[in-house]
């Protein structure tokens, strides 16, 4: 892109509102990776999210499996990008399946688009994009709050190669986004898609959901162990004109990240929060989140011999897991153990520490 | 629009003795979930009690 070209559009995301603050995508780049960096055998139309904020999907009960990476081939600019990987092939997909990549966004942050009003603005996605697989990709935009959506196709052209791309769909003028922390927007990248959703026409203006309609012609991505796909750069803003990547530090992006997923310790030996006994059987420990989540949290924290332990009086109790969780918020919660171990005095206090490899204690808000 | 796979799930008591969490392994992770529907695991554990399709257990 020129220098005069970006400056021009950069002029054209002034008129439509917004200089700093473009993007609405949370780790576009995929830098931030608090669940960790790669998650392999995704299959049984399991759905999760990996690298934050971006969540793997399969639909039906496919046999295909799938492995996803943060993966440091990028585009100049770049340094991690999210790569799928197939690693068990279906060359036929049943009816009911598919395999996505999606984001969510909360309908608080999307008032400045006007939707469902006679101003409604236009939307432009911007990305990177690299597979082996050439053909026809399909972006799937979901309006969760009025059942409304719209797809644009893109094509991969060249095999092996970093491709930038550009989509932009019109504003909708009859429905809007609820003023709320709830999901609005679903934004999904497929990858695959059998006939229950490819069997009628492509939905290139907004409508009515219509599930046949969401994702025809796309390319399948999961008939072949050779096939892989990567995106990166991932931009949506409000406006005609896609403009340049709108880079973030990644303390900035991780913060954006934690109003989601935060996780705490994760790993052998790392430091939690002071706790203390409540009773002789019942560890209390009282959390406070770096950012506002977006609703009170979900703890997430496996179980298992003597992963966790805390410091009291000259002596370190371990115990298995934490079993509850008291007084939520979206500040601030108290996670609980009365496990077996956890077994001391009324009153006694101390830090407490996870004590395996395998353990962690985060908490969810996603959408 | 999700379709989680909710193995099990349990109420959890506070240190009041009341139902604070519920004690849920939903899809294959084991998770504590507040009682509050803008979180996605409560609401979808009540989507599925209200379809018939799950039970929250009592407390021990």
């Amino acid at each position: 892109m020129s220098k005069a070209r970006g400056l021009a559009d950069l002029g054209n995301a002034y008129d439509d509102g917004a200089l700093s603050n473009r993007n609405l995508i949370i780790n576009g780049a995929m830098q931030v990776a608090q669940r960790g960096t790669s998650f392999t055998g995704l299959t049984n139309g399991g759905s999760d999210y990996t690298l934050d904020r971006w969540r793997w999907s399969e639909g039906g009960s496919p046999s295909f499996v799938t492995d996803v990476t943060q993966d440091t081939s990028a585009p100049d600019g770049f340094a991690s990008s999210y790569k799928i990987a197939v690693t068990t092939a279906a060359s036929s997909l049943g009816a009911n399946h598919s395999l996505r990549l999606m984001t969510r966004l909360e309908g608080q942050d999307l008032q400045q688009t006007a939707f469902g009003t006679s101003s409604a603005k236009n939307l432009t996605l911007s990305f990177w994009v690299k597979s082996n697989k050439t053909g026809t990709y399909i972006a799937w935009f979901y309006n969760g709050d009025a059942d409304r959506h719209i797809s644009k196709a893109y094509t991969v052209d060249v095999a092996d190669t970093w491709e930038y791309k550009t989509l932009t769909i019109d504003g909708d003028t009859v429905s809007g986004f609820t003023n709320d922390n709830g999901v609005s927007i679903q934004l999904e990248f497929v990858l695959a898609a059998g006939s229950d959703f490819t069997s009628g026409t492509l939905a290139t203006t907004w409508q009515a959901q219509v599930t046949a309609n969401r994702y025809v012609g796309n390319v399948n991505l999961a008939d072949s162990t050779s096939n892989y796909w990567q995106i990166t750069g991932v931009q949506l803003e409000v406006g005609d004109t896609a403009t340049p990547f709108e880079h973030r530090s990644y303390g900035d992006e991780l913060a954006r990240c934690q109003r989601y997923y935060f996780m705490l310790a994760n790993g052998d030996e790392k430091t939690m929060p002071t706790g203390s006994y409540y009773s002789s059987t019942l560890v209390t420990m009282p959390v406070q989140f770096p950012v506002t989540m977006r609703s009170a949290p979900s703890l997430d924290s496996p179980t298992g011999t003597d992963y966790y332990g805390i410091y009291r009086d000259g002596a370190f109790d371990s115990f298995n897991s934490f079993t509850s969780t008291g007084r939520p918020s979206v500040n601030g919660i108290t996670v609980d153990s009365n496990d077996t171990g956890a077994s001391g005095t009324a009153g006694h206090s101390g830090p407490l520490k996870t004590d395996n490899a395998s353990a962690y204690l985060a908490f969810d808000a996603e959408l | 629009m999700d379709n989680m796979n909710i193995t099990s799930a349990q109420y959890s008591l506070g240190l009041d003795s009341t139902n604070t969490s519920i004690r849920a392994i939903i899809d294959g992770k084991e998770l504590s979930v507040p009682l509050d529907l803008s979180n996605r695991h409560y609401a979808e554990i009540m989507r599925q009690v209200e379809a018939g399709t799950l039970v929250v257990a009592e407390a021990d």
